[in-house]
């Protein structure tokens, strides 16, 4: 059931470059959603913006960098997590926020990516999954999945896709959640946990492409493609698994606050270098 | 606190790209799509300021603006 009476009140605005807007994505495109989660997840957290950092790489979903009014990169493909490390590195108070698309966080930057979740480094990875690499006509990318069709693979795809939750788990990252544009409430609370954490968060939220993944499988329009997602999605540990083991989880897979931060390790190897002199 | 009721549905007309994802979600049936593909709310005393087109609105492009029932524009 809806809230009723709802009386929290966003100004999401005054975070937002309003000169690049109405913004180049589709109609129905689910990365505006996850812009707005993003940047309610800002303004609830009450984050000095100048004290955020976006970067992000190539991509429908790497545009987010230049609507968001932070400090912002946008960089090469796949390689926007190296440049938040080098960001982060520099100056550790700053709060890193890196969005990417499915094929830019684990295709061309998956090395980077499982690299920054076994350093545990204090950045917000926020993975759009969409299943598809729209912005260049809607080839398969490597979350797709076994039997879906895209522009590359009309007779559907034979590659298997990744997990996004489990391989980030196992390559070491200290925050994990999951959730979809659907769950938009969710997305908020979820990002919020994640930017606050002290340690590599990655937050998937599926999110619609109606023009590429959606036409090409058949998922009807943006509406129909949210729907999916209420009817795919459980909250973790769902009674509704027993009966389908293939519905899948949404919610906080991994919260590890002991584990250490690679600034905080990199800044006593400085104290130790320096024998207390810096 | 008093209470709240509806303001106005702050629709972005160059915002929105019509894709209906507000009209589809909404409970209330209190959006529609115009001639024009854009969102208008044509029934906004059924609203009940759940927000959800505003949370799921991809192109930023609603807000809805609520009020004490005491206040006085």
């Amino acid at each position: 059931m809806p809230k009723t009476k709802y009386d929290k009140e966003y100004n999401v605005k005054q975070y937002l470059r309003e000169r690049f807007f109405p913004h180049i994505w589709c109609p129905g495109c689910g990365h505006g959603i996850v812009l707005g989660s993003l940047l309610r997840a800002v303004e609830e957290l009450g984050l000095d913006p100048t004290e955020i950092v976006m970067t992000s790489g190539i991509g429908c979903s790497a545009r987010i960098s230049g609507y968001v009014n932070f400090h912002s990169l946008h960089t090469i493909h796949g390689r926007a997590l190296a440049f938040a490390t080098g960001v982060k590195l520099s100056t550790p108070k700053l709060n890193l926020i890196v969005p990417m698309g499915d094929g830019d966080a684990l295709a061309i930057g998956g090395n980077h990516f499982i690299h920054a979740a076994r350093r545990n480094i204090d950045i917000t990875a926020i993975v759009m999954n969409n299943r598809i690499y729209g912005m260049t006509g809607g080839q398969f990318s490597p979350l797709t999945g076994y039997g879906q069709k895209a522009t590359t693979a009309p007779y559907s795809t034979i590659d298997n896709e990744f997990d996004v939750v489990k391989l980030a788990t196992a390559a070491g990252a200290s925050f994990v959640a999951r959730s979809t544009t659907f769950h938009a409430t969710e997305c908020i609370d979820l990002i919020k946990k994640a930017i606050s954490h002290k340690g590599f968060s990655v937050v998937e939220i599926f999110s619609q492409c109606p023009t590429h993944y959606g036409r090409k499988n058949k998922k009807g329009d943006a509406s129909n493609m949210m729907e999916l997602y209420k009817k795919t999605t459980v909250p973790i540990g769902s009674k509704k698994l027993e009966q389908d083991p293939s519905l899948i989880e949404r919610g906080i897979f991994v919260d590890n606050k002991e584990a250490p931060e690679y600034c905080d390790e990199y800044e006593k190897i400085i104290q130790t270098a320096m024998k207390g002199r810096a | 606190m008093g209470k709240l009721k509806l303001k106005e549905h702050l629709i972005g007309r160059n915002w929105c790209k019509g894709c209906g994802i507000c009209v589809h979600f909404c409970p209330k049936s209190v959006l529609e799509l115009d001639d024009e593909d854009k969102a208008v709310a044509v029934r906004p005393e059924d609203c009940i300021y759940c927000k959800l087109c505003e949370l799921r609105c991809p192109d930023l492009a609603i807000e809805v603006k609520i009020q004490k029932e005491d206040e006085n524009e």
